[in-house]
């Protein structure tokens, strides 16, 4: 069975965006970006399924800019065996939307022929949580969003998974092929060592662009503006419980 | 404008969160025609459409998908219970909580129908223009829908205020069976529901809660968040906890406040020990009052806390304990 994961190049979570001044997005240029850390968390849940004898090959895709294949060589240094490039050029106030990228996605699905599809569950860049869901629906494939542990069973062709929901964890069980979206909790990915940086500067990526896979990436969103959240009010420091106490009680007036 | 809100209910009632979503449904249109969607089975549901019939005034019809396929919160029967509903009414807007349920299920019911939807809307400035966190909320996106009916969105419950506009006995919207003949093999049975485990407790819900306690990793362990659930008794508040504490198995995932965890917004919200990432301080950022409590005064949690103490969390914990009365 192959494994299909889809990752994403985002601002690095550790990096402090900073709205433009024009107000059209954030500042993405000399801004360090990664791999979205779920999709990390993706690619190693793959390679470990791999590793466990459940997977025989896996294969990393991107939509994305240029820029975009070294999230693609990120993926295939940490072990992926291929990966697929479909080029977009974005345009920010008509973002590529989860719709179309699902869409993309479900042609390189059709492609590829995986047995199994790991995204991450959100990219923490637009905060959308959409991609994973859309891509099950489109394939009418059943869904495991938000996985905190993944189980194959390669001869009944089934995966169980727990996922993370509101009231604790739920458990289900997919018929394969499936698509699956990662949670913080699934694993911790591994780091690509030297070795294996080297060693995927000679693995394959495919190049295709939307048209070629035939697919409308028309948006149907408008980005007007993007601004600062309100800044909250600087507060004070405290030197005791009782005066902490007396504030809440009679200035807050939430005790 | 007509709306059709897809609802969770839960022991015979409407979720509060649900009630948020018919807030955003009157945020989209003082006339908005508002048709409320149950799915489930047996006599909760039915309890549940009863008090949906009187949630709010703006509803004028309630949709009841009696199926043991919907007893469980399984995206795949539930996709298409929406689409299925969505073709037959035609509304302008199809509205979700951001629930786990409504994450779920919102955007593989949105590809069925080929539009878009709007994640995590926090703001409504126009029937088609919404304000969304992006970032972590570090930034805020306005932003406008052109496409296609319907204009699908999931709403953040805390910063859509359930009314408190009292119901007239006499409006009470009628309720209508749902035509499940589209229930049929195909992607329904693909996936099965196994279990939930969870925890009970007698707290408030986090997500609603009016008071909420938090701890990080300066908690130091499982044993030492009892201190803190002593605490939460007292105020009748819900317990949370950061990402680090959760993954150091201090308390279960379902406490995680944060970008990626619960999003609250409590009149008040008290950190122990929270350092205040930004994945973090996401999720708590529209408290009302926030109290940080933290040994290290450069914490980054103290740039949004109103009162901070630099000190440390167990001494100023036990003194809490002895100096709050105790909650009648």
């Amino acid at each position: 069975m192959k494994i299909l994961v889809a990752v994403k190049r985002v601002v690095d979570y550790a990096v402090k965006v900073r709205v433009r001044p024009d107000r059209t997005g954030v500042e993405t240029a000399n801004v360090k970006m990664s791999m979205n850390p779920f999709c990390e968390i993706a690619v190693e849940e793959a390679l470990r399924l791999r590793e466990a004898g459940a997977a025989a090959e896996v294969v990393a895709a991107t939509v994305g800019p240029a820029q975009s294949v070294d999230t693609l060589r990120t993926a295939l240094a940490m072990g992926a065996d291929r990966a697929v490039h479909v080029l977009h050029d974005p345009d920010p106030a008509r973002p590529l939307l989860p719709l179309a990228v699902a869409k993309i996605l479900r042609a390189v699905t059709l492609q590829e022929k995986p047995g199994l599809v790991i995204l991450g569950k959100q990219a923490i860049d637009d905060d959308c949580n959409q991609t994973g869901q859309m891509l099950a629906g489109l394939l009418q494939w059943p869904q495991g969003t938000f996985a905190s542990k993944v189980i194959l069973d390669k001869e009944k062709q089934k995966a169980t998974v727990e996922r993370e929901v509101d009231g604790g964890i739920e458990t289900i069980c997919l018929d394969l092929p499936a698509v699956i979206t990662t949670d913080l909790r699934l694993n911790q990915p591994r780091y690509a060592t030297l070795p294996n940086i080297m060693k995927a500067k000679s693995k394959v990526i495919k190049k295709v662009t939307p048209e070629e896979l035939i697919v409308d990436i028309r948006s149907d969103m408008e980005v007007i503006e993007v601004n600062e959240p309100p800044k909250r009010k600087a507060g004070v420091v405290l030197s005791s419980v009782d005066e902490l106490l007396n504030k809440l009680k009679n200035e807050a007036r939430v005790l | 404008a007509s709306t059709l809100v897809v609802a969770e209910h839960e022991g015979g009632l409407v979720k509060p969160s649900s009630l948020s979503a018919l807030a955003a449904a009157e945020a989209i249109g003082k006339y908005n025609k508002v048709s409320v969607l149950l799915g489930g089975s047996g006599p909760a549901l039915h309890k549940a459409a009863d008090h949906a019939a009187s949630s709010h005034p703006l509803v004028s019809e309630v949709l009841v998908a009696d199926s043991e396929a919907l007893a469980h919160p399984l995206a795949e029967p539930w996709a298409e219970l929406l689409r299925s509903v969505q073709l037959k009414g035609g509304y302008s807007h199809v509205i979700t909580s951001s629930t786990s349920f409504g994450k779920n299920l919102l955007p593989r019911a949105a590809a069925l129908l080929d539009v878009s939807p709007v994640t995590d809307v926090t703001a409504i400035t126009e029937p088609r223009v919404f304000v969304r966190p992006i970032y972590a909320g570090n930034a805020l996106c306005t932003v406008k829908y052109t496409g296609e009916d319907p204009c699908m969105m999931s709403i953040r419950s805390t910063s859509f205020s359930p009314t408190t506009d009292a119901m007239s006995e006499s409006k009470v919207a009628p309720i209508t069976q749902v035509d499940l003949s589209f229930l049929s093999e195909g992607t329904i049975g693909k996936s099965t529901w196994v279990n939930l485990t969870s925890q009970d407790t007698e707290r408030p819900d986090l997500a609603n809660a009016r008071v909420v306690v938090t701890g990080g990793r300066g908690l130091k362990s499982a044993e030492n968040f009892k201190l803190l659930e002593q605490l939460a008794e007292k105020l009748g508040a819900a317990v949370g906890a950061t990402r680090a504490a959760v993954d150091a198995g201090y308390v279960p995932n379902d406490l995680q406040v944060g970008q990626t965890g619960k999003i609250v917004a409590p009149e008040l919200y008290m950190a122990f020990g929270v350092s205040g990432a930004i994945q973090h301080l996401a999720g708590m950022r529209d408290s009302k009052v926030i109290v940080a409590v933290n040994k290290d005064a450069d914490a980054p949690i103290f740039q949004v806390a109103d009162y901070g103490l630099v000190a440390d969390l167990f001494e100023v914990l036990d003194e809490l304990l002895k100096k709050i009365p105790e909650k009648k």
